[in-house]
C-alpha cells in the first residue's frame, strides 16, 4: 500500500507536468543547408524561458552561412524543384504534415520548453494548426492554375522567411507550407530566442524526403536576417516581426525588385457592446488577451466597454484573473507561462510603469510566480485614457487596457484610432451590428464573439502599421507567385 | 401567495410572459468553455480528494418504477457505507427515492445525518394539475422527506407561460416547509442554453434552494455546458445578492472522470465555498461504484474487478 499524502482542506491541483522525456536534443546546432548540417562558425545559448536553463547551443549565421544557404535554395531551385509537377510537391507537404501530426507531442513540449507557453496551448493550438496549414496548402500545389485562372501562375524563385518567437513552429509552417505549395525554395530564420523546433522541423524535413536545399535553416540574431534580406539570390522576403524592424526591411528593400510582404505589430480593438453574452464575453477577452502571455500581434489589448456594462464587466474579468493558473509551462493545468526573454520582460515592466505613472487604476490577481525566469502576471488597467501609451503601444505582455464607449459610432471612431489594424472583436448578440462594425472597422481580421481564432482557409494580414499583403486562404498563395499573364 | 424572493438586479423576472435583462448565451464559446475546463488534469492527493468530495456530495438515486423496499434498503446501507472494507471512505449526501418509498429509506437511515431526498409535484414530466403537485409535495414531507426534488412545467416554461412556472415553484416551495427545494429543469427538454439561464433564473427567483439539471430520465442530460450554464446564472444571483444557491448535476453521470469534471467546474466557477454537501450534489446512482474503484486504485495501485464491489 503506498502512503498518500494528507488531503488538504483546499482543492489543490496537484502538479501535472508533460514529461519532456519524449524530446531529444542536441547539445549543438548548426544551420540546416542543402539538407546537411553546416558547422556554425560563431554560437550562442538558447534558454528555457520558465527558468533560464540552457537548453543548447545553436549558430549564429554569418553573411557566409546565409550564402551557402541562398546558394543552396538557388540550386534546388533550378535543379528541380520549380518544374517538378504540383501533385509532387503536395505529396511532400502532405507528408509533412502528417510526420508533424505524428510528433506532434514531441514538438509541443519542445516548444513550450523554448518559448514559454503553457503546453494546454502547444498541444492544442500550435500543432494542430501548423499540421493543419501544411495539409491545406498540399491541396493547392496542383490547383494553382484554377486559384489563378488565366494568369499563369509561376513559382517566384528563392523565398526568405524571418519569423517571429511567438508562436516558432506554426509561423514556421504559415510561411513555408505556401511557398513550397507554389514551387518556390526557402531559407528561413526563426527568432533569436526560439531556434528549437525549427532545428527539429529540419528531422522531419528529411523524413519526409524533401530534396536537399529545398528548404534551408540558418539561425541568428538580427545580423542574420538583415544578410538575408540584402542577399542579392533571394527573390521574395516574408517578415513577421516587429513595425520598427518591418519598416527597415522595406526602406532596405525600396528599388531592389524583391517581393515583400510584412505582418507587424497590433493593438487589436475587442469592443463590448451591452447585449453581448456577458460570460462567454469575458472568456473572450480573457482568451484575447491573456492567451500566450500575450505575445500575439492581434491580441485584443484595448478593450472597449459599452459604459452600461461597465461595472459588471470589470468585476467578472476581475474576478476571472483570479482563477488564472500561472506557472510552469509544462504542466497541463498552466493557462499563462512565462515570458518569452528577458528583453520582452524589460519591455512589458516598462510599459506598465508607464501606465501606472499616467495614472491609470493597475489590477493584477494574487499569484505566487516563480523565483527563476522570467515572468509577468497577468494585468489588467482601467481608468485609461487613449492618449497612454498603454493605450497606443504594442506591449506584446499579459496586459489589457480597459476603455469605455458610449455608442456604436464612437467605438468604431475609438478603435481605428491607432496606428495599426490588424484585428479587432465585435461582442453583440445583435447580428446587424456585428456586420455593420466589420465594415468599418479598419482591421485585417475582425472576430465576432470569439477571439483569437484561426484557420489555413482564412486569410490573415493587416491596414496600416499592422503590415501588408495577407496569409492563409487562397490570398496566401499570391505573394509567393510571379504571374505571366 | 408566499413572496418571492429577492430578486438580482439587472435580472427583472416580472411575472409576465418574457423576461427582458436575463442575458443570453453564447453556445459556441460556452461549449469551449467546458471544454476547456474538462481538460483539467487531476492527479494523486486531488484525484482523491475529489473522488471523497463526489461521494461526500452524492445524492445517491433509485427512480424505478421497479423499486421495492428491499432494493430501497439495501441502497440505504450502502449510502451508509459505501465500501464494507475501508471504513474512510465517507457516507454519501442523501438517498433519492420516489415518494413510496421514503418511509423505508427513512428507516434506515436514522441517526446517520444522511437525508431522505423524493422527487415530486408528478415527476418526471410535471403534466399534472397544481394543486395535485402541491399535494403531492405536501404528502412527501408529511413522509419524513428532507429534501424536495421537484420537476418545473417544461411544457408551460417552452410555450411562454413563465408565470406559471414561476407560480408553482413559489407554490411548492411554501408546501415544502422546512424541507430543502431541489428545482428540476430538465435541460435536455429546453433546447438552447438561453432557455436554460432563464429557467435557471426563474427557479431562482421562485424560491429554489438548489437548481438541478435532470430527471436522469431524457438525454442528453447533465452535460458539462448546460452545467456550466446554471453555475454562471447561480453566481450572477450570488454576486448581485448575496444569496448561495445550490446546484445539483444529475443524470448520464457514470465514471469518475466526469464527477472530477464536473467538481472542476464548480471550483474555478464558484470557488471552494461551493464545494459542499450543503451547496452542490451529484446525483447518481452507478457512479459510486466507479468512485470506490478509483479510489481502492489511487491506494492499493492496482484496479480490482467488478466483483469486489457491492451491487445494491
Amino acid at each position: 500500500m503506498t502512503d498518500l499524502q494528507p488531503i488538504p482542506d483546499d482543492w489543490t491541483y496537484a502538479p501535472a507536468p508533460e514529461s519532456r522525456e519524449i524530446v531529444t536534443l542536441q547539445p549543438r546546432y548548426g544551420h540546416f543547408v542543402g539538407g546537411e548540417w553546416l558547422e556554425p562558425s560563431e554560437t550562442y545559448e538558447t534558454l528555457a524561458p520558465r527558468d533560464e536553463e540552457p537548453l543548447a547551443v545553436v549558430g549564429q549565421a554569418t553573411e557566409e552561412d546565409v550564402d551557402r544557404a541562398v546558394g543552396a535554395a538557388r540550386d534546388a531551385f533550378a535543379n528541380g524543384w520549380s518544374t517538378l509537377p504540383g501533385s509532387e510537391r503536395a505529396k511532400y507537404l502532405f507528408r509533412i504534415a502528417r510526420i508533424l501530426q505524428e510528433r506532434a507531442r514531441e514538438f509541443a513540449v519542445l516548444e513550450s520548453l523554448n518559448g514559454g507557453k503553457p503546453i494546454k496551448e502547444s498541444r492544442d493550438v500550435d500543432l494542430p494548426l501548423a499540421a493543419a496549414h501544411f495539409f491545406y496548402y498540399a491541396g493547392w500545389a496542383d490547383k494553382l492554375e484554377y486559384a489563378f485562372p488565366n494568369r499563369q501562375p509561376r513559382a517566384v524563385g528563392v523565398a526568405g522567411q524571418i519569423i517571429p518567437w511567438n508562436f516558432p513552429l506554426l509561423m514556421l509552417s504559415w510561411k513555408i507550407a505556401p511557398a513550397l505549395a507554389c514551387g518556390n525554395t526557402v531559407v528561413l530564420k526563426p527568432a533569436e530566442t526560439t531556434p528549437l523546433t525549427a532545428l527539429l522541423f529540419c528531422d522531419v524535413l528529411r523524413q519526409a524526403e524533401l530534396p536537399p536545399g529545398v528548404v534551408n535553416i540558418v539561425t541568428g540574431d538580427g545580423r542574420t536576417g538583415a544578410a538575408l534580406v540584402e542577399h542579392d539570390g533571394v527573390d521574395k522576403i516574408a517578415f513577421t516581426g516587429s513595425t520598427d524592424v518591418g519598416k527597415a526591411i522595406q526602406r532596405r528593400l525600396a528599388g531592389t525588385g524583391k517581393k515583400l510582404t510584412l505582418e507587424l505589430g497590433g493593438k487589436a480593438a475587442n469592443v463590448v457592446f451591452d447585449d453581448c453574452a456577458l460570460d462567454q464575453a469575458v472568456e473572450g477577452i480573457v482568451n484575447g488577451i491573456y492567451f500566450n502571455q500575450g505575445h500575439v500581434c492581434c491580441a485584443g489589448s484595448r478593450l472597449f466597454v459599452q459604459e452600461s456594462i461597465y461595472e459588471p464587466l470589470v468585476e467578472k474579468l476581475k474576478q476571472r484573473l483570479t482563477t488564472l493558473r500561472v506557472g510552469d509551462p509544462l504542466d497541463k493545468n498552466t493557462d499563462v507561462g512565462a515570458i518569452n526573454s528577458r528583453m520582452q520582460l524589460e519591455k512589458i515592466e516598462e510599459l506598465v510603469a508607464s501606465g501606472r505613472e499616467e495614472g491609470a487604476d493597475i489590477y493584477q490577481p494574487p499569484c505566487r510566480l516563480p523565483e527563476k525566469g522570467y515572468w509577468f502576471a497577468p494585468t489588467v488597467f482601467t481608468n485609461v485614457a487613449q492618449s497612454y501609451r498603454i493605450a497606443q503601444e504594442e506591449i506584446f505582455g499579459p496586459v489589457l487596457s480597459v476603455l469605455t464607449f458610449r455608442t456604436p459610432e464612437e467605438a468604431v471612431e475609438k478603435a481605428n484610432n491607432t496606428p495599426y489594424g490588424l484585428s479587432a472583436g465585435v461582442w453583440t448578440e445583435k447580428g446587424s451590428r456585428i456586420l455593420w462594425m466589420a465594415q468599418r472597422l479598419r482591421a485585417g481580421v475582425v472576430w465576432a464573439n470569439t477571439f483569437n481564432r484561426f484557420d489555413p482557409t482564412s486569410p490573415f494580414g493587416g491596414y496600416k502599421e499592422s503590415g501588408f499583403g495577407r496569409e492563409g486562404g487562397l490570398h496566401g498563395l499570391e505573394p509567393y507567385l510571379e504571374f505571366d499573364a | 401567495m408566499a413572496q418571492a424572493p429577492a430578486l438580482p438586479s439587472g435580472f427583472e423576472l416580472p411575472l409576465e410572459s418574457r423576461l427582458p435583462r436575463i442575458g443570453s448565451i453564447d453556445a459556441v464559446a460556452l461549449e469551449e468553455r467546458a471544454a476547456s475546463l474538462a481538460k483539467r488534469s487531476i492527479k494523486r492527493d486531488a484525484k482523491v480528494w475529489a473522488l471523497e468530495l463526489a461521494i461526500r456530495t452524492t445524492d445517491l438515486t433509485t427512480l424505478e418504477g421497479s423499486d421495492t423496499p428491499g432494493k430501497v434498503a439495501a441502497l440505504s446501507s450502502k449510502a451508509i457505507r459505501p465500501d464494507p472494507s475501508d471504513p474512510t471512505i465517507p457516507s454519501v449526501a442523501a438517498v433519492c427515492v420516489y415518494p413510496n418509498l421514503i418511509q423505508t429509506a427513512k428507516q434506515r437511515l436514522r441517526g446517520t445525518g444522511i437525508k431522505v431526498a423524493a422527487v415530486a409535484t408528478g415527476f418526471p414530466s410535471g403534466q399534472y394539475p397544481t394543486p395535485i403537485k402541491v399535494a403531492d409535495v405536501r404528502s412527501a414531507v408529511e413522509l419524513g422527506a428532507d429534501e424536495i426534488d421537484m420537476v418545473i412545467d417544461r411544457g408551460a416554461f417552452l410555450s411562454g407561460r413563465y408565470a406559471k412556472v414561476y407560480d408553482e415553484v413559489v407554490q411548492v416551495k411554501e408546501a415544502c416547509g422546512d424541507a430543502h427545494l431541489k428545482v428540476i429543469l430538465e435541460t435536455g427538454e429546453l433546447g438552447t442554453y438561453d432557455n436554460v439561464r432563464r429557467a435557471t433564473l426563474l427557479a431562482i427567483a421562485g424560491g429554489a434552494d438548489f437548481v438541478k439539471t435532470s430527471t436522469g430520465k431524457i438525454n442528453p442530460a447533465a452535460t458539462l455546458p448546460v452545467a456550466l450554464c446554471m453555475l454562471e446564472a447561480v453566481r450572477d444571483v450570488y454576486d448581485q445578492t448575496g444569496r448561495r444557491v445550490g446546484f445539483k448535476a444529475a443524470g448520464g453521470i457514470r465514471q469518475s472522470k466526469q464527477a472530477i469534471q464536473h467538481l472542476v467546474l464548480v471550483h474555478e466557477t464558484l470557488g471552494p465555498d461551493w464545494l459542499t454537501p450543503d451547496l452542490y450534489r451529484l446525483g447518481a446512482s452507478s457512479l459510486l461504484n466507479d468512485i470506490l474503484m478509483q479510489l481502492r486504485k489511487q491506494k492499493t495501485g492496482v484496479y480490482q474487478g467488478a466483483d469486489y464491489f457491492t451491487l445494491d
